[in-house]
């Protein structure tokens, strides 16, 4: 017979509710030093001005880096590709996929092959692909500007020439975003209840008239998850630009720099760490909005969900 | 019974001798059919690159298919670059993240979705919270504690940041909750431990989500490049996305090569998502349905 009342059982007892949080130890260490924590330093480190990352020295609290960011016209023009990348990029993404999405749900044959391939982008190394590209928009060896002289129109300088740097990116991430949205949609297809296709059916409904008065509708809710996915990793992009421009630059004379490409050589290669988390705190407070916008739509969902 | 039947059968026959059904179904596999050459296109000419000569991959008009197929392209380019070292980097920095995901998220899920503490949901807000933070803003922070812990060019650097993720903890949570709360308190009453339950039928019962967390870890690890490129400069310790950047930099003009060592970083990805295809689909289609 176990002594329930020796001490070392009413520690146990007393320590019972505690239980949960040894379970959540190690995730709650990983999660308070490498994201809490550097979440609220970035913050104060926005704000300080000449803040140096080795000897933590700082000459002043003030705003600053954000001052210089906003008047900085590397950043503003980072702002603008993103803004331009989000116009183009998602928009043509949800769509393309969208259609795929619903063709490769109405074939027969095939369905799990063309889900499979379409998919491949995805598990794919940016880096490496992006090489790839790199070669395929190449002025004068490239696959796309040898196309394009089959069709009589003259070589592109895809890589080198400003106006067509962003053009190139965006290419090259429409290519790369299809696979997550096709996905998501096909397994949002399939939550459509079919009874409502059946009675379209027998109405010998026309299928465009289907896909819009009826698909459409009921797949809101994750065309705007795609839609606000696809915002919030606009933001986020960097590898892309890596790969295709070299790494040495973001595309020529900077045409197609990135918030995070910003970030990154104001912090790694000028040593501006004040700046760089200024400008880190602006991705934070963009992708902060997309979020609560989607986590509104989502909240609507499930309500129309548990109705 | 069987007239409906009867009646059913002519209408789909009906239905498929229709010429504008004809129409639309061959639209469907022609658009079908362009979009799976422009999703592979690349794929194909990386790996026609990575054998053709340098003569043909610089040839005006390019040539598509290079005559004799280079394969010493492979051997070139694994022999001019430590390839074999930055292989093994690459596996043990994704084995050993995805063990740990693996560890840290059943334990969290399974505390989340069983066990009663104070403060519960205010430690599951705080974790769903943490999942609108981009990453890539922390990595001025992050880069300052790995270098005052002394881990910069240690694997630790690479693994220990990654060892758990709030959104596998919430996706294998979401399983747990599946799981009927009668076998625990069965279990509970035959004086099963938590830990004990824990192991020995939750997560046998979830398989097939822990295999799609596995999965999709080793993948994202596989393929990472911001934050292994800023802690690690030491050439040994380089993981293949980086070694392979190096490499292109390093012998630019053989862009067949770069081609080959591009082939080498892509390829294990690609053989391992088609075996996994179920798990790798499953666990990402997941995140659309739920939000």
């Amino acid at each position: 017979m176990k002594d329930y009342s020796s001490p070392i059982y009413t520690v146990r007892r007393k320590l019972r509710p505690f239980k949960g949080f040894l379970y959540l130890l190690p995730s709650i260490i990983v999660l308070c030093v490498f994201t809490i924590y550097p979440l609220i330093k970035t913050f104060i480190m926005s704000f300080m001005e000449d803040y140096n990352l080795v000897n933590g020295t700082y000459t002043a609290i003030n705003l600053e880096n954000y001052k210089e960011l906003f008047s900085d016209a590397t950043f503003l023009a980072a702002l603008k590709n993103t803004g331009i990348y989000v116009i183009f990029v998602v928009p043509i993404s949800v769509v393309l996929s969208l259609i795929i999405a619903v063709f490769i749900n109405d074939v027969v044959r095939g369905k799990a092959l063309f889900q499979t391939l379409y998919f491949l982008p995805y598990v794919t190394s940016v880096i490496a692909i992006g090489l790839v590209w790199r070669w395929m928009f190449n002025s004068n060896y490239g696959l796309i500007n040898s196309i394009l002289n089959l069709f009589g129109i003259e070589s592109i300088g895809w890589l080198n020439e400003t106006k067509y740097a962003m053009p190139a990116l965006i290419i090259f991430s429409i290519w790369k975003s299809l696979a997550f949205n096709i996905l998501i949609f096909l397994s949002g297809l399939q939550t459509i209840p079919q009874d409502i296709y059946r009675a379209a059916r027998v109405d010998s409904t026309p299928k465009m008239r289907v896909f819009f008065k009826l698909t459409v509708p009921q797949m809101r809710p994750i065309i705007v998850y795609a839609f606000m996915m696809g915002f919030i990793s606009a933001f986020k992009v960097y590898n892309e630009v890596y790969s295709l421009f070299g790494g040495t630059r973001a595309g020529p004379a900077n045409s197609a720099i990135t918030v995070v490409y910003y970030i990154y050589t104001k912090f790694y290669n000028s040593y501006r760490y004040g700046l760089a988390s200024a400008a880190a705190v602006v991705l934070f407070v963009i992708i902060f909005v997309f979020t609560m916008i989607e986590r509104y739509v989502t909240r609507d969902r499930d309500k129309v969900k548990s109705k | 019974m069987t007239m409906t039947k009867a009646t059913k059968k002519t209408r789909s026959q009906h239905i498929k001798m229709k010429p504008s059904a004809i129409v639309t179904k061959v639209i469907e596999y022609v658009v079908l059919i362009l979009g799976a050459i422009f999703t592979l296109l690349p794929f194909l000419y990386m790996i026609l690159s990575s054998l053709k000569t340098y003569q043909e991959l610089n040839a005006i008009p390019p040539v598509f298919f290079p005559s004799i197929p280079q394969w010493s392209n492979y051997v070139e380019a694994w022999n001019s670059a430590p390839f074999a070292r930055y292989f093994l980097n690459t596996v043990i920095v994704a084995c050993c993240t995805t063990v740990g995901v693996l560890i840290t998220s059943t334990l969290s899920a399974f505390a989340f979705s069983r066990l009663n503490f104070p403060g519960k949901n205010l430690v599951f807000s705080i974790f769903m919270a943490t999942l609108m933070i981009p990453g890539e803003m922390l990595i001025i922070t992050n880069y300052q504690t790995v270098s005052n812990l002394g881990w910069i060019d240690s694997y630790a650097s690479m693994i220990v940041p990654y060892i758990s993720s709030v959104f596998y903890i919430y996706l294998l949570s979401q399983f747990f909750e599946q799981v009927p709360n009668e076998l625990y308190l069965a279990a509970k009453v035959d004086k099963c431990s938590d830990f004990k339950f824990m192991t020995k039928i939750m997560v046998p019962m979830n398989k097939s989500c822990l295999a799609s967390i596995a999965i999709l870890n080793f993948i994202s690890s596989w393929n990472a490049f911001l934050w292994p490129l800023l802690v690690t400069n030491d050439p040994n310790m380089r993981v293949l996305s980086i070694g392979l950047v190096r490499f292109q930099t390093e012998s630019g003009a053989d862009y067949q090569l770069t081609m080959a060592a591009s082939c080498m970083l892509v390829m294990p990805v690609v053989i391992l998502f088609l075996i996994l295809r179920k798990y790798v689909l499953e666990g990402v289609a997941f995140s659309g349905v739920k939000g």
